[in-house]
């Protein structure tokens, strides 16, 4: 039963196993045991770019595709949330109206593309991606009237998932039980339910088939498979999980711009989380977004705090500047990305294996 | 050929017209036209470099043909894709290993047999639910003598049991032709029976069609039913075994070489 709700691939780690409890009990629980506007934050996007990650790794673990449109299709989730509240008003159907606007805009734009550049070769597809994504992203800035331009847009969502509503005056265990928290569990349970379904569609016949053809797309062709067609739809399912992550932070954030959803920079954290947690494995991208998203959130504080204490030392005092987190995260990725080439999951997994080598 | 005159369903089951491929100005297979029967296993034997596992390629779709044409069963596949020329039962096990590395043993055969099952795209039931696909796959493991190596990634396997996982996968497509590249090359002395008992089961089997490149001459004579040579590109023999080998021209110029460079190089 457990088995089959995580698609009979389960963690096959003791180490593993109890990180992924740690991180699900941690989102959900944050609200109480963590109160304050910036805990639950950083819950809400672990659990948004847990899925925005393992849509990724569908496409580059699974199916061995490069692409650098994933982040345009989490834009087009959340600016259809945020165009349609504010063109049309906060209300439940304009959320419909959003929601099946751009995935039908992402369906279109990721078939369109497939189907265009993923006969000629892989390589091709990545150029194409990089290109349409440039493109989208100065439309999106040029379109100021829908967009909100550089500024994004502050937009409504629904009374029910706002800060305003209020189930009771009271507080439980220390939270406002609000608006904010209903969004917050929204977003968290909507999350686990997408990645279970990916888990679901990677170990499905058709997943096998796409880790056959990033193996050995020569062979799977002679067995018999027309890889485009599985590669094309690997990148749209990648598009449509993508931009659905899109659309939960959007309803989240309440506030949607080119540097919330659409810029390079988050594609490359993406990239980074799925590397790090370990590529073709989908529980990477829990691993992965949780350390990246609590590095991102806490690393400066810590550095703060470290800061404060050695000031004084010169050299040393000035590179644990607060200001020189990046440094630090970058630092951290590089040495994990040296001691786990198969990220952590990859490396979680083979020190399991090599504890028990008859049981396979 | 002596073809003519026969009754339809003697009909070849693949033919090749005037089949040429040109790389550059080196033409590697020149206008070579030859039908192959139910039944019958023909051995394609040549030198080095002959053109025979290209010969094989323009037949799979794995290269473009310059001219000629492919016929399946009477129709013209010329213009068809690879997977789609396997789809309509043509089967290949190439010479060089061409495996999924990073899946199993297991789950390499059982991509063949869900391309052979046509279960299409489903995207949300079990890979592990289909017991009828895996018992498929467990059987022919067992065919191939591989069970014992069941759940090891294809990369860990020893060239051996490589070589028969690829002939595992081909079987598992239950092609109407059979395709071996040198199935045997590079494996031990205690492992080629495998494979030739189950060419030979294929063979007992009837109504398959099966072509061999083959070098070991010993091998040839014990299975094949024809012996079609080429040599630089050109089909220069056809016929059956006793002649073909006696015949002095192929003794002097190809087969004799052949063999030769193949035991020197052992
Ligand atoms: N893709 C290619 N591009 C250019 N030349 C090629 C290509 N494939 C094969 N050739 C050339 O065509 C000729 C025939 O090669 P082929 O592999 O068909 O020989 P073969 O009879 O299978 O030899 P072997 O017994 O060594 O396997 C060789 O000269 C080879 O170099
Ligand atoms: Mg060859």
């Amino acid at each position: 039963m457990l088995a089959n709700i995580f698609s009979q691939d389960l963690p096959r780690s003791k180490v593993l196993t109890v990180i992924l409890v740690v991180i699900l009990a941690g989102l959900l629980a944050t609200p109480f045991i963590f109160p304050g506007a910036r805990s639950l934050n950083v819950g809400a996007k672990i659990a948004v770019f847990i899925v925005l990650a393992a849509s990724y790794d569908l496409m580059l673990g699974y199916t061995g595709i490069v692409s650098f449109a994933h982040t345009m299709c989490f834009g087009i989730g959340a600016y259809g949330i945020g165009i349609a509240s504010t063109q049309m008003g906060p209300t439940w159907t304009a959320m419909a109206v959003g929601v099946v606007a751009a995935l039908l805009l992402s369906t279109v734009l990721a078939l369109g593309i497939s189907l265009f550049s993923l006969r000629v070769r892989a390589i091709f597809f990545a150029m194409i991606t990089l290109a349409v994504a440039a493109a989208f992203m100065t439309m999106a800035s040029q379109l100021s009237d829908w967009t909100g331009g550089e500024d994004g847009l502050n937009f409504k969502v629904p009374e029910l998932i706002s800060p305003a509503f209020s189930l009771s005056d009271e507080k439980f265990l220390g939270a406002s039980l609000d608006g904010k928290l209903i969004a917050y569990y929204l977003v968290v349970v909507v999350s686990g339910g997408l990645f279970l379904l990916m888990l679901r569609i990677v170990n499905s016949p058709f997943g096998r088939v796409l880790m056959a053809i990033r193996d050995n797309d020569f062979r799977s062709e002679a067995l018999g498979y027309r890889n485009v067609i599985y590669r094309s739809l690997s990148s749209v399912l990648a598009a449509v999980f993508a931009t659905l992550a899109g659309i939960l932070y959007a309803l989240w954030l309440r506030y949607n711009g080119p540097g919330t959803t659409l810029s390079f920079d988050i594609m490359i954290d993406v990239l980074l989380i799925v590397v790090i947690g370990g590529m073709g494995t989908l529980y990477g991208a829990v691993v992965g977004s949780a350390l990246f998203n609590i590095a991102q959130g806490y690393l400066q504080d810590l550095l703060k705090l470290a800061h404060g204490n050695i000031d004084t030392i010169p050299v040393i005092g000035a590179l644990f500047h607060p200001d020189r987190w990046l440094f630090w995260l970058g630092l951290l990725f590089v040495l994990s990305i040296y001691f786990f080439p198969f990220g952590i999951v990859g490396k979680l997994r083979a020190g399991a294996l090599a504890r028990k080598p008859t049981a396979t | 050929m002596s073809n003519a005159g026969k009754v339809l369903s003697d009909a070849p089951i693949l033919e090749t017209r005037g089949l040429t491929v040109r790389f550059g100005g080196h033409v590697a297979v020149n206008a070579v036209s030859c039908a192959f029967h139910r039944g019958t296993l023909t051995a394609i034997v040549g030198p080095n470099g002959a053109g025979k596992t290209t010969y094989f390629n323009l037949i799979s779709g794995q290269i473009p043909a310059s001219a000629g044409e492919v016929f399946l069963f009477g129709e013209n596949i010329s213009h068809l894709p690879a997977p789609l020329r396997t789809r309509r039962g043509i089967g290949r096990a190439f010479q060089l290993t061409n495996l999924f590395p990073f899946l199993t043993v297991h789950e390499n055969v059982r991509i063949a047999v869900q391309a052979r099952a046509n279960v299409g795209i489903k995207l949300f039931s079990l890979w592990n639910s289909r017991k009828d696909l895996i018992g498929k796959a467990d059987a022919i493991l067992e065919e191939i003598a591989l069970a014992h190596q069941r759940n090891v990634p294809a990369m860990n396997l020893p060239h051996g049991d490589q070589r028969k996982l690829e002939v595992g996968m081909m079987l598992a497509l239950e092609p109407e032709v059979f395709m071996f590249d040198e199935p045997t090359a590079g494996m031990s002395v205690d492992e080629v029976p495998v494979i030739l008992d189950l060419i030979k089961r294929i063979k007992a089997s009837g109504g398959k069609c099966i072509l061999l490149v083959e070098h070991k001459m010993d091998v040839v004579r014990e299975l094949a039913d024809r012996i079609v040579v080429l040599h630089n590109g050109t089909l220069v023999a056809d016929g059956a075994p006793a002649e073909v080998i006696a015949s002095p021209v192929v003794q002097e110029a190809y087969l004799g070489v052949a063999q030769k460079t193949k035991e020197a190089a052992r």
